[in-house]
């Protein structure tokens, strides 16, 4: 049975850097996968892969069962740990932003009555991630967390077949981000999304997720750091009964919180 | 004790700290004037005040015979059309430029070079082929100013547009983008205050510019004006029209100043984070 998101046998390389060796991966469609790893494992490369902002050295990316595109599109939709909003929209029209571009390609603004229906849309959207109230307001006079959840208003309104988010939460307090992991758990839920998380926090990655990704160097030279690459060394599909009972190990094991594998 | 760095004076304070400098070079230079003349009263280099408002007054409200305007006005006039003109132009060309270059790595590499040739032109040095190719008229003039201060402009605008954050780019992309919306609703709004912002800069080198020429060829103008009078020492008529022209260039600065803030708020908002 092949997945929503498929990876086979991909390699990145520069040069002589291996970075990713020998990924095979399959993502099924409604899934939330956590990828964690060390600094370095190739966790950005591997988002970037399917973002398409770089292509595979070899091997080959599908989406949908089509090969995925080496340019990122609105089928894949991205939150970044920052600079994911326009600062110089106002919140409203960073979420109309979407459909301008798809119902306008000369103007990349739509007007009249399309823009109104598109601003009905956009301010339903906003609501639903609690941002009723900051319609006209600009992303600077926003908290990192209302940022971010722009960002995800933003990347939901193109229904994207699935949701990248990189490290979303990393910059935020530790209240909030317990905000923030019940709204994109809600909205997870809600719009049936299928989700790839990289993050740095184990027991986010746990808490939020359906399966769990782990990236590390299988082999490692010491003569040659760069010969072997990354790709996945543990593979956790969680059920509900892993995933409550895994945080609370981890936490029971590793005191002080360790920020990484 | 406080640190030095931590003491910041009160609004009221502030403009008396600024204002004292400036008084004090008015009075320094109203004693000098006030021995010179005493000491000799037909000196021409320290101008009294009442000297210079006399001749100021001839020059704003007295008709030349010879030209039948008010050589004040006329001159202004002049040089504010040749500035103007030559700004209109850079500015242009450098949002476009700024923006093909800082938005598309094609055009980047295509004239990316030749901006930077062009940049390290001295244009004073080039201004006698513009005399030669344009002749001695308007167009040279305005000619000096584009060249002196575009390829400045187009570069610092398409380094900021440059330094758009990838994330921004790949997200408007992931929004369904093309490259055309994206440079029209993501890379140019977030020029046009970096664009009004390098225009404002590059109005000392405009005037250096606008002088050069008027000092070098021309018949009328604030440049011209001030290089005619130079041959009779003039210094009362001299330094009103040098001031003159420091009042018109503060006045454009600030104009710019709260343009940029009236119609791009979103730029000028503290950041948050």
């Amino acid at each position: 049975m092949s997945g929503l998101l498929q990876f086979s046998q991909v390699w990145v390389e520069y040069g002589d850097k291996v970075v990713l060796e020998k990924v095979d991966l399959s993502v099924q469609q409604g899934a939330f996968v956590s990828v964690v790893g060390p600094s370095g494992a190739g966790k950005s490369t591997f988002l970037r892969l399917v973002l398409g902002q770089e292509a595979p050295t070899r091997g080959a990316i599908t989406l949908d069962g089509k090969p995925l595109r080496a340019e990122p599109g609105p089928d894949r939709g991205v939150v970044f740990q920052r600079y994911s909003v326009f600062p110089h929209l106002n919140a409203l029209d960073n979420v109309v932003f979407g459909l301008d571009c798809a119902g306008s390609p000369f103007s990349g603004r739509l007007s009249g009555a399309r823009r109104a229906a598109a601003c009905d849309v956009a301010a339903a959207m906003l609501a639903r991630v609690g941002l009723a109230h900051a319609l006209d307001v600009y992303p600077a006079q926003l908290s990192g967390g209302m940022q971010q959840r722009l960002a995800i208003a933003q990347a939901l309104i193109m229904k994207p077949r699935i949701l990248l988010l990189d490290e979303p939460f990393g910059a935020l307090d530790p209240g909030v981000r317990l905000d923030m992991h019940g709204l994109i758990t809600d909205l997870w839920l809600e719009h049936g999304l299928t989700i790839l998380m990289v993050t740095h926090d184990i027991k986010e990655a746990f808490k939020l997720g359906t399966r769990v990704l782990a990236f590390d160097k299988r082999r490692h030279d010491p003569q040659a750091p760069n010969r072997y690459g990354s790709t996945v060394v543990y593979d956790f599909p969680l059920d509900e009964k892993t995933r409550a009972a895994i945080p609370a190990a981890l936490t029971a094991m590793a005191e002080p919180q360790s920020e990484a594998i | 004790m406080r640190r030095l760095l931590n003491i910041r004076p009160p609004w009221g304070v502030r403009l008396l700290l600024g204002a004292l400098p400036l008084a004090a070079v008015v009075l320094v230079y109203l004693g000098a004037a006030s021995v010179q003349h005493s000491l000799n009263p037909n000196e021409k280099f320290l101008p009294t005040f009442s000297a210079m408002v006399d001749q100021a007054r001839i020059m704003a409200l007295q008709v030349d015979p010879q030209t039948g305007a008010i050589p004040l006005w006329q001159d202004t006039a002049a040089s504010l059309i040749r500035l103007g003109a030559g700004l209109a132009i850079a500015t242009v060309t450098a949002l476009v430029l700024g923006l093909v270059i800082g938005v598309l790595p094609l055009m980047r590499a295509t004239i990316g070079p030749l901006v930077a040739a062009v940049a390290v032109v001295p244009p004073i040095a080039i201004l006698p082929i513009l005399f030669i190719t344009f002749g001695l008229g308007e167009t040279a003039k305005i000619a000096l100013i584009v060249l002196g201060v575009t390829p400045f402009m187009v570069r610092d605008l398409a380094g900021h547009v440059l330094a758009i954050p990838e994330e921004q780019i790949v997200k408007a992309q992931t929004l369904g983008g093309s490259t055309w919306q994206i440079a029209l609703r993501v890379a140019l709004p977030q020029a046009m205050p970096r664009l009004l912002e390098s225009l404002r800069l590059s109005l000392g080198p405009a005037w250096v510019f606008l002088i050069s020429s008027e000092a070098i060829a021309s018949d009328v103008g604030l440049g011209y004006r001030v290089f005619l009078v130079r041959r009779y020492l003039a210094m009362d008529i001299i330094l009103p029209y040098v001031a003159w022209i420091a009042l018109l260039a503060v006045i454009f600065d600030l104009v710019l100043i709260s343009l940029n803030r009236r119609l791009y708020p979103w730029a000028h908002t503290a950041r948050t984070r």
